[in-house]
């Protein structure tokens, strides 16, 4: 009866989905990207040296392009990605997705789901905040 | 012409992110809160979620797939070129709870902002980060014209464990809003010590 589980698979939204469905155009229908795991909206995408290369890659829509370069000057987690290029963040999964399958970028591991940051990360953040 | 700006950079650093969620009642200053003391204009992100199996309103029993988009705000404070806490503020509305499960995966606390003139509001994200387990501190935010009531009393009226910090705030108030915060990780810390020693002991 669940179809939250189809993590993995691409799958594509009905009809019914109305005004969310021009956003994933971009996308090719797909809503999460093949093989892989849900990225958290904190994971930072880096650029890996290959992005530096001109042109490499003549497959990739505007979107990936801004992609690469929001972040090769920072790296940018998923979130302000959506939020910098006003798109659906299922969206941006999707074309990070890619970017990560082309090797122009990686993605950091937030700390996994269930377990806590080590104490002394903890300590440092109190620390960090005081000093705000 | 693609990536030419960026070329001959010296690698970036990755920083280790962490996030800790803001959750209450609509209305209760969710992203005043996070404005304070986000170093960015807090954003906005939309997160298209597909409520796959959950019966509609109005097709009582019906089991039916439905698009719902949801608007989350966030802000970022970078504590040191390593080390960056996101804030996520939590979509009020209770049947929102799915996408506050993957909000919640790995954050390292969380913010239960009150009102209390409407403090029933912040009772489903109490109920839901003690039953995930997942730290948090509730805070009261003084609206101008709300009575005062001692912390005390409002800690009474929630029903608290002990151990959950209770703080009165402006969530305007950048000063406040860091003691929040700060009191909200200093209760994650000591809940991961109180572990610890339960495990070798
Ligand atoms: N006087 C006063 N006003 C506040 C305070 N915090 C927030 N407000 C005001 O209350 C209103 C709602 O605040 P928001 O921060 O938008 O609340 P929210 O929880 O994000 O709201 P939703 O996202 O719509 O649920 C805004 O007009 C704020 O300016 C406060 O501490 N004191
Ligand atoms: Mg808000």
């Amino acid at each position: 009866m669940s179809e939250a589980g189809q993590q993995g698979s691409p799958h594509w939204f009905d009809d019914e989905a109305g005004p969310v469905v021009r956003p994933y155009a971009m996308t090719r229908g797909r809503t999460s990207s093949a093989s892989r795991h849900r990225l958290d909206l904190i994971a930072l995408v880096v650029t890996e040296p290959a992005a530096d290369d001109p042109g490499r890659d003549q497959t990739l829509a505007p979107e990936h392009v801004e992609i690469v370069e929001l972040c090769s000057e920072t790296p940018q987690s998923i979130a302000e990605l959506a939020a910098g290029l006003d798109l659906p963040v299922g969206v941006v999964r999707v074309l990070v997705g890619d970017l990560v399958e082309d090797e122009l970028v990686h993605v950091t591991r937030p700390v996994p789901p269930a377990e806590l940051p080590d104490e002394s990360i903890l300590r440092e953040v109190i620390n960090g905040l005081r000093a705000l | 012409m693609v990536f030419g700006r960026s070329s001959r950079k010296k690698r970036p650093v990755e920083p280790v992110t962490l996030k800790i969620l803001v959750a209450g009642g609509f209305g209760v200053g969710k992203t005043t809160l996070v404005g304070a003391v986000s170093e960015i204009r807090p954003l906005r992100t939309e997160e298209a979620l597909t409520e796959a199996g959950r019966p509609v309103d109005d097709t009582a029993g019906v089991e039916s797939k439905k698009t719902t988009t949801v608007a989350m705000d966030f802000g970022r404070i970078t504590l040191r070129e390593d080390l960056v806490l996101y804030l996520f503020g939590t979509p009020g509305q209770d049947r929102f709870w799915f996408l506050w499960d993957e909000l919640a995966q790995g954050a390292l606390g969380a913010v239960v902002l009150a009102d209390t003139r409407r403090l029933e509001d912040c009772f489903a994200g109490i109920d839901y980060f003690e039953r995930r387990g997942i730290p948090f501190a509730v805070a009261v935010n003084c609206f101008d014209g709300a009575a005062r009531y001692p912390a005390e009393t409002v800690r009474t009226a929630l029903d608290l464990d002990e151990g959950v910090p209770l703080l009165l705030c402006d969530a305007r108030d950048r000063e406040t809003v860091k003691e929040v915060l700060i009191a909200v990780v200093e209760h994650a810390l000591a809940r991961s010590a109180d572990r610890r020693q339960t495990a070798t002991t």
